[in-house]
């Protein structure tokens, strides 16, 4: 499987070697000596004008639900658009909806594994995200340099000005769906038997570049997924049933939850094409639940992959034949802010059988 | 303008498409979806056939069904030609 090959030398490098050469041109860009002296030197996002991505900006309603969520401590102001940590209320709501789902998966006997936030660069190029998503991915980038390259990083960093130019990509990125770590996981075990498995794979953090002062759309978040790996019709046949599960489950927290057919944030005029095939096709389903937009905002979604993953990552069965995949993720943080909206903020407060599904077991 | 767009089409198809079977194999109305053609490989064969037909596809034919075989694509460009003769580029007249 050529996706855990590696071609990098420099791996056996690890630790205080001051004078490891300098990195490796990129191939791109101006050869030969460097147009500005060391200090001199700017970073690609001074160069563009900008250190910062463009960030959206919230609505009223938008606005003033933010405000309460940070007076009350159920969010905890970062500074950065989208980015919050979370009060032990916000937290509990979470745990007991994350519960919640574990005791509806009892029923899949899923597998469970856990990943870190982040995961192979190499994974997230294999599986084609850079061409669908490049401008919600992440990826992590570490200094590479000598001393006085640090030297001149940390003046800059002291100064909050752009210390990109001496920062170079590392092996890994931002985990941008929570499923992905699960498909190269299972391939590598071999083949499947014949039914195929599900995976819990729990509720991991995400990353998407997309900052934005509206609370329900957030930079880091946890999405609760499941996977499910098999034959065609099999996969086809849980996703559509969990889609109506997870209706009923979001009904049963008393929230106004709709179902619809949806397509992701595709970028670009492409991503518009890529867009619509996937509405044609219904290969993503939404529960959807008014939050504070004037349109509902989805917190669940069910995505029929076909053989895309599995044709990525080598997943075979067994007895021969097509593996399919499929997932379903909550988005966690949009079902705490759904509840919180719909019950009030105080959730001592909220209806006692809702309170029961959340806390009671 | 009314030249027969489809070989020109063909050619950005056997560079572009990705396909597994070689396009002389292919009637104008076979699905090029189901001769392999992946989404992913249709936005290229989009954005090269604006190149190709210096045009640009309107979002609403940003769609699956416009690029699934040679004649929908053909159809496409032959509405968009129309559209632009239909400007007033030269004046309004001929």
């Amino acid at each position: 499987m050529g996706a855990h090959d590696e071609d990098s030398p420099a791996q056996g490098e690890t630790g205080l070697d001051h004078r490891r050469p300098p990195p490796r041109p990129l191939g791109v860009g101006l050869p030969g000596p460097r147009a500005f002296a060391l200090d001199q030197r700017r970073g690609s996002a001074y160069r563009s004008g900008k250190l910062m991505t463009e960030v959206r900006h919230a609505t009223s309603a938008e606005a003033s639900f933010r405000d309460e969520l940070l007076a009350r401590g159920l969010l905890i102001e970062s500074g950065v658009p989208g980015l919050y940590g979370r009060g032990p209320a916000f937290e509990r709501i979470r745990r007991g909806f994350d519960m919640l789902v574990t005791r509806e998966a009892e029923a899949d006997a899923a597998e469970s594994l856990s990943f870190p936030p982040l995961l192979p660069r190499r994974h997230l190029e294999a599986i084609g995200y850079l061409s669908s998503f490049p401008h919600l991915a992440g990826t992590v980038f570490g200094f590479e340099g000598s001393e006085a390259d640090a030297a001149v990083q940390a003046q800059r960093a002291s100064r909050h000005e752009d210390w990109s130019e001496t920062q170079r990509m590392t092996e890994v990125a931002l985990v941008p769906a929570a499923c992905y770590p699960v498909y190269p996981a299972v391939a590598a075990r071999g083949p499947l038997e014949q039914d195929g498995i599900v995976v819990d794979a729990g509720g991991g953090w995400v990353f998407r570049h997309e900052p934005s002062e509206d609370p329900t759309r957030l930079q880091a978040f946890h999405q609760r997924e499941i996977v499910r790996l098999g034959p065609p019709s099999a996969v086809l046949a849980w996703r559509d049933g969990w889609c109506e599960r997870g209706l009923a489950l979001l009904r049963g927290l008393g929230l106004d939850a709709e179902r619809d057919t949806a397509s992701d944030a595709f970028f670009g005029r492409g991503g518009r094409m890529l867009a619509a095939d996937q509405q044609e096709r219904q290969l993503k389903f939404e529960l959807l639940v008014p939050i504070t937009g004037e349109e509902p905002t989805a917190v669940a979604s069910f995505n029929y992959h076909h053989e895309h993953f599995a044709e990525i990552f080598g997943l075979t069965l067994a007895g021969g034949g097509p593996v399919h995949t499929a997932c379903l993720g909550f988005g966690q943080e949009r079902v705490v802010l759904a509840l919180l909206q719909a019950h009030g903020m105080d959730p001592a407060a909220w209806p006692a059988e809702v309170a029961r599904e959340l806390w009671a077991a | 303008m009314n030249d027969d767009p489809r070989p020109m089409i063909r050619s950005v198809l056997a560079e572009r498409a990705g396909l597994p079977v070689d396009v002389d194999t292919l009637s104008d109305d076979a699905d090029l979806f189901a001769a392999g053609m992946t989404s992913h490989a249709s936005v290229n064969l989009m954005l090269a056939l604006e190149d190709a037909f210096n045009l640009e596809f309107p979002d609403q034919m940003l769609t699956r069904g416009v690029f699934a075989s040679i004649s929908a694509i053909a159809a496409a460009i032959a509405e968009l030609s129309a559209t632009d003769a239909a400007l007033p580029q030269d004046g309004g007249s001929r």
